[in-house]
This record gives C-alpha cells, sequence and structure tokens, in this order.
C-alpha cells in the first residue's frame, strides 16, 4: 500500500492557510533564502537531478527546460507560470493557489532567480475571482516582507511579479498561444520551433511552467534532492496531486507518489459511490485516452500510464460508473473541443466541428452504420496533422471510446435512440416529469 | 468618446495603473478590457475605442482581441453572470438537469439575461472543480456541489434581490461590475474573506493523517 504524501497540500487546513503568516509558521520562505545563497547553476543542476517532471500535462523534464536558455546577454528573460487551468478534468491548481498562494510566490522567486529573470508573470484564468483575489494578496505581501521586489533578503537579487488574469479559452493554457495572450493578442498557439526558452515572451528567452511545477521548487530546494528522488518511480519522481473526481464516494485531491494506482486511491476514497462498478476514467483529463476496470492497478506514473496506452498528463482522473452513457459522455467532451478549437489550423477546425455533428446525431439516435468508421477516419485525418496537441488530444477519447466500448455506439444506431437512463448517473433524482435532454448549445 | 469627464479621468489613471505592470503596453490589453466592462457592463464601442487609445491600436484590433475571449461581452450583461457547467463530468453528475431547471426557470437560453437584466445565463466549460460537481459559478465565484433546489434558489435570491453566497469563496458575490474590476488587476480587499474548507480539497490530507503521516516528517 502507498501512503499519500501531502507536500503541497500539507497547510491546507490550517486557519488562514492563505496568509503569508501562516505560510512562514510553516517555514515558509526558508526555502528562497537558501536558494539566494546558492549559484543560479547549482539550483537548476539540483532541480535537474531532483528528475522533476512538468505537472501541466507533457511531463518535461523541468530542470532540463531552465537549462535550455541561453546564456545570458544582458537583456531581459521571463518566467511566465501557466495557470490557465482548464484541461476538463483537472482541478488541483486552483485549489493550491487558493489555499496555499504563497508556495507558488516562494517558487516563482527561486525559479527566476535560477533562470536569471527579474520579472515574472503568473497567468490565471479570468474565470476564479477569489483565486485572483488571494494571489494579488499574497503578491503583495510578499513585497511587503522583501520576499519579491528589490534586494530580495539582501541578496542583490531583484524581482517583479505580475499576477494577470485571462479572460475565458482553453487554448491558452497551451504555452505558446499563452504568451500571445499575455502580449494581448489573440490566444493562438506559435510555430515551434523557435521554442520559448529561445524566443518566448516578447521574444526574449522564457520559461513557462505549470503552477505545481513551480510550487514543487521550494521543497526541493528546502529537503533536498534526496528526499524528492525517495518518492516516485524510476524515471518519474516525486509526489504529485492526483485529482479523484465523478462517482466516487470522497472525490478530491490526494496527494501522492507517483506510481500509485488507482486502486490505492480507490481504497483512500472510500469506493465507487454506492459500491457501483467502475466503467471508464481518464487517467489525465480528457485529452488523454481512456482507461478502464482492467487499468485498476497501472501505475500512475508516466512510463507506466504510456506502455498502458494513455497519458498520465494532469493526473485528472475522472471516473464514471455503469450508470453513464460513454457516447454521451464522448460527444459532451467533443463539444468542448469543437467549442475551444482555436481556429488557426484547418484539420482541427473542420474536424472537430464534424466530429461532433456525427456524435450528436448517434448519441439523438439517428446514427447510421457508416458514422462509426467516419468517427475513426475523421480522427485520423486530425491526429498528427493539428497544428498543437489540442487537436490530437480531441480524438484521443474518440479513438480509445470506440475500441472499448464499440457495441455502445452500434446500440445507439440499432436502438434509434440512447440506451441509457441520464438521470441514474447524477448525484440526485431529476425532475418527476423529465424533459428531453435539452439542444446541444 | 462618450465617457463623462469624471469617469474618463478615473479611467485613465485606473489605465496608467495597469499599464504600469508590463514592460510592454499591448500586454495590458486583456486587463483593460475588464477595466472597461467594470464601468459598462460589457465591452462597448467606447470601451473599445478607449482600449485602442491607451495601447495604441485601432478599433478593429481591439475588436479582433476581445471577441476571442468568451469572458469578454458583446452586449450589456445581467448584473449576476450565472454559469452552469456542462461539460462531461459535470453534465452527467446532474450538470444537465440543472441547467434545463435554470433555464426554464429564466424564461432565458444560453448566452441570453432575464428582461430585468439580473441574470445572465451560460452554460460553461470545465472551470477546475470537478471534485466539487456539479459546479456552478455566479460571477466566478465557486457554487459548489449543486442540486437543481440549491441552484433555483440561488437564481431565486439573485432575482428577488438577494445577496448570495458561493460555498466556497468571499462572503458575498460582488455584482458583474465590481467582479471585473478585480479582474482588471484591483484588490477590493475581500481576500481573507472565507466560506470555510471545502471537504474535497482537504480529503487527502485528512486521509493522511488518518495512515500516520504529520507535517513535519
Ligand atoms: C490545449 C492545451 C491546453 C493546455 N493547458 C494547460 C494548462 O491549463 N496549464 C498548464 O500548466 N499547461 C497546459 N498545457 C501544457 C502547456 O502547453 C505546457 O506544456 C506547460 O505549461 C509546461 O509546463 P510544465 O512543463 O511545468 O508542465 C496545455 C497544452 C495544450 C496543448
Ligand atoms: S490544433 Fe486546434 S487549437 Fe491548435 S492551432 Fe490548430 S485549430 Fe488552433
Ligand atoms: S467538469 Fe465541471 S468543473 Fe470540471
Amino acid at each position: 500500500m502507498t501512503d499519500l504524501t501531502p507536500v503541497l497540500s500539507a497547510t491546507w487546513d490550517a486557519e488562514q492557510s492563505w496568509k503569508l503568516s501562516t505560510y512562514t509558521d510553516h517555514g515558509g520562505y526558508g526555502a528562497l533564502t537558501k536558494a539566494l545563497g546558492m549559484e543560479p547553476a547549482d539550483l537548476i543542476a539540483a532541480v535537474k537531478d531532483s528528475g522533476l517532471r512538468g505537472r501541466g500535462g507533457a511531463g518535461f523534464p523541468t530542470g532540463m527546460k531552465w537549462g535550455f536558455l541561453p546564456p545570458d546577454d544582458g537583456l531581459p528573460r521571463y518566467l511566465v507560470v501557466n495557470a490557465d487551468e482548464s484541461e476538463p478534468g483537472t482541478c488541483k491548481d486552483i485549489p493550491t493557489m487558493l489555499s496555499a498562494p504563497h508556495l507558488l510566490v516562494e517558487g516563482v522567486a527561486i525559479t527566476s532567480y535560477a533562470i536569471g529573470s527579474n520579472h515574472a508573470f503568473i497567468y490565471l484564468r479570468g474565470e476564479v475571482v477569489h483565486v485572483y483575489r488571494r494571489l494579488m494578496q499574497a503578491v503583495r505581501e510578499a513585497y511587503e516582507a522583501g520576499h519579491l521586489g528589490k534586494d530580495i533578503h539582501g541578496s542583490g537579487f531583484d524581482l517583479d511579479v505580475t499576477v494577470h488574469a485571462g479572460a475565458g479559452a482553453y487554448i491558452c493554457g497551451e504555452e505558446t498561444a499563452l504568451l500571445d495572450s499575455l502580449e494581448g493578442r489573440r490566444g493562438q498557439p506559435r510555430l515551434k520551433p523557435p521554442f520559448p526558452a529561445v524566443e518566448g515572451l516578447y521574444a526574449r528567452p522564457t520559461v513557462v511552467n505549470n503552477v505545481e511545477s513551480i510550487a514543487s521548487v521550494p521543497s526541493i530546494v528546502g529537503k533536498g534532492v534526496e528526499w524528492f528522488t525517495a518518492m516516485g518511480t524510476e524515471r518519474s519522481k516525486g509526489m504529485g496531486l492526483f485529482s479523484l473526481s465523478g462517482h466516487v464516494a470522497k472525490p478530491g485531491q490526494y496527494e501522492a507518489p507517483l506510481g500509485i494506482t488507482l486502486r490505492e486511491l480507490l481504497e483512500m476514497a472510500g469506493g465507487m459511490r454506492n459500491g457501483r462498478p467502475l466503467k471508464f476514467w481518464t487517467p489525465g483529463g480528457s485529452s488523454t485516452p481512456l482507461f478502464t476496470d482492467e487499468h485498476l492497478d497501472t501505475p500512475l506514473d508516466y512510463e507506466s500510464v504510456g506502455a498502458a496506452g494513455s497519458m498520465l498528463g494532469t493526473r485528472a482522473l475522472q471516473l464514471f460508473d455503469d450508470t453513464t452513457c460513454v457516447v454521451r459522455a464522448v460527444t459532451r467532451w467533443t463539444e468542448f473541443y469543437k467549442h475551444e478549437s482555436c481556429g488557426k489550423c484547418t484539420p482541427c477546425r473542420e474536424g472537430t466541428f464534424w466530429l461532433a455533428q456525427i456524435l450528436e446525431r448517434i448519441e439523438d439516435g439517428h446514427g447510421t452504420d457508416a458514422d462509426i468508421q467516419q468517427l475513426l477516419d475523421t480522427c485520423e485525418s486530425i491526429l498528427g496533422r493539428a497544428f498543437c496537441a489540442l487537436g490530437d488530444g480531441a480524438t484521443s477519447c474518440i479513438t480509445s471510446s470506440v475500441k472499448l466500448f464499440r457495441d455502445e455506439y452500434e446500440q445507439h444506431i440499432q436502438q434509434g435512440a440512447c440506451p441509457f437512463d441520464h438521470s441514474a448517473s447524477a448525484l440526485f433524482d431529476y425532475d418527476s416529469a423529465p424533459a428531453p435532454e435539452e439542444a446541444h448549445a | 468618446m462618450t465617457y463623462d469627464g469624471e469617469t474618463l479621468a478615473q479611467l485613465e489613471k485606473d489605465a496608467a495603473a495597469i499599464l504600469g505592470r508590463y514592460p510592454v503596453a499591448r500586454s495590458a490589453l486583456l486587463p483593460l478590457l475588464h477595466l472597461v466592462q467594470s464601468v459598462d457592463g460589457y465591452v462597448s464601442p467606447d470601451g473599445i475605442a478607449f482600449c485602442a487609445r491607451q495601447v495604441d491600436l485601432t478599433s478593429a484590433e481591439v475588436s479582433a482581441v476581445a471577441t476571442f475571449y468568451t469572458q469578454y461581452k458583446r452586449r450589456p450583461n445581467g448584473e449576476y453572470q450565472v454559469g452552469v457547467c456542462t461539460n462531461t463530468l459535470c453534465a452527467v453528475m446532474g450538470g444537465d438537469e440543472i441547467w434545463r431547471q435554470l433555464s426554464e426557470r429564466c424564461g432565458v437560453g444560453h448566452d441570453e439575461t432575464t428582461a430585468d437584466g439580473r441574470v445572465t445565463l451560460e452554460r460553461i466549460e470545465c472551470n477546475a472543480a470537478c471534485d466539487y460537481a456539479p459546479v456552478m459559478m455566479v460571477n466566478w465565484e465557486f457554487f459548489d456541489n449543486m442540486t437543481p433546489e440549491r441552484a433555483l434558489r440561488v437564481v431565486d435570491d439573485i432575482l428577488e434581490g438577494r445577496d448570495v453566497k458561493p460555498t466556497r469563496g468571499s462572503a458575498k458575490v460582488a455584482p458583474f461590475k465590481e467582479m471585473s474590476r478585480v479582474l482588471a488587476g484591483f484588490e477590493d480587499g475581500r481576500a481573507d474573506e472565507d466560506q470555510g474548507l471545502g471537504e474535497p480539497t482537504v480529503v487527502g490530507l485528512k486521509a493522511a493523517r488518518e495512515q500516520g503521516w504529520e507535517e513535519s516528517k
């Protein structure tokens, strides 16, 4: 049995956990003092040695990313924190920033020092106003206490931090779209290369990292590389937040070493609601291929999840029991991708439109036998041909669900209707006289 | 430009503060658009012209940016933006039924406003609160673990002019314009307001304590 390892979440139930005083009472900003006494290159080496991999979905080694910045040319370079958290199922960065914003601010200060940045940005999705309040307050408190601003802790290092609110667009979580958005443009992905490390914000060297990646840095610096590498598996080191949602008895944030299994997590989370069977789940958000109960013992690390045909992604475990219609679930996700497609490239813009059309008619009972193949063909035209990973991600739930639950698609087509009672999967009883499902927006 | 002198003076003062946060002026555009929503309740033609002047773009260029983002409203918004998450997880857990009942009660559909201008209803995408599904957002504050009854009560309170309280977040939901001013990056002194711990946020921490975990370890 793998035990939970609260690190980022360790203080979330403390009185006024978001305040600077609470954070410093628990040792906060000690790691910053330690870091400022080190050489930046040694800090980068430590994060490399820790094996920390990006927690925003792709799992790229964080220290290696920092190391890609070209040598200092005396001109600005930037740290940009990706706090856009919008991948369906993902709900870990928001509670982190709401409950412990200083963890992120301290991580920002240490990282900026390591990469030689004097201006960092936190790009927060705009749809969470109280989180923005907490972040702005945390940054102000940190300035007032000398953890940000001029000559931090007397080290001679200066850092300004701007907390920026977006305005509602999933694609702005993609790092280059985020940079365009932060520059005051429509949030559309840029061609890579050049990578942000070479030409990022304002065409200057830029590190873009996820909230959880940056929030993990103070503990690595404070407690040491060995402490971190003692957790996790061979190539997936450390702890991470596993976010359980859906038909589980006790949904929520479970911080555990990478490599824990869903079976272990479910045991801690009280099992599936009413003991019903698990039907399908996403290991890392809606862009990762679906798993079933056959994957209860797959270690949730990058390699094992990949080998089993999916992706660890953001560890957003959305669990659905046997009352759930997989066609309905996949249709809704597809409508999301259609809505959020930025329109820059044809395969994704047109493809997600057609995928949604086909899925809607299958779910409504108007599908034909040819539709399933049409779905797969359309996915094939998108996968690998889209300009950014949104397009690829849109195909994951479709291709995996057809593979796993083809009979359910066929049932919709043969019966001319959805075979499921949608009210059975809700947490409450529907109205006594249920109206037909409303038109899709 | 039809802002009166006082409004314009305040807008220019605020815009200067926003511009001061960025090394390159154009980066101020998103917060400036939130700022004009805090004055006009939507991104008005005047607001677009104002933003364009601040960042030295044409009105057409500013419009092209504003229309990309769902939070910028092209028509006067209701005082309370009520968003029901109907992305897959919330929809399955009951969000679809909550949406249906709210839409029926308000007599409006997606992105439409009640005749009295109190409520704009919206189907929203995943708001990063799936562990609290089904989720509703009112002016971008969390209303977690909704049922049709709870959601209807919130909407009735708004329609009848009463304040509403989120389940996680501040002590009461700020009206749309006030909320937009926060999104423009102006603190409103309410960061310490809190509704107590949400169970899903700390459930793992509690489970760890039961396993014998202690913070100092
Ligand atoms: C469509 C799309 C949406 C994304 N959304 C997010 C997001 O909300 N937060 C995030 O940290 N990364 C997101 N990413 C991944 C980022 O592009 C990038 O890999 C990440 O911010 C890098 O940080 P990390 O290395 O610390 O994970 C998204 C990627 C894509 C393609
Ligand atoms: S894949 Fe989709 S989101 Fe990405 S650039 Fe193409 S149209 Fe835009
Ligand atoms: S699906 Fe509704 S908050 Fe994530």
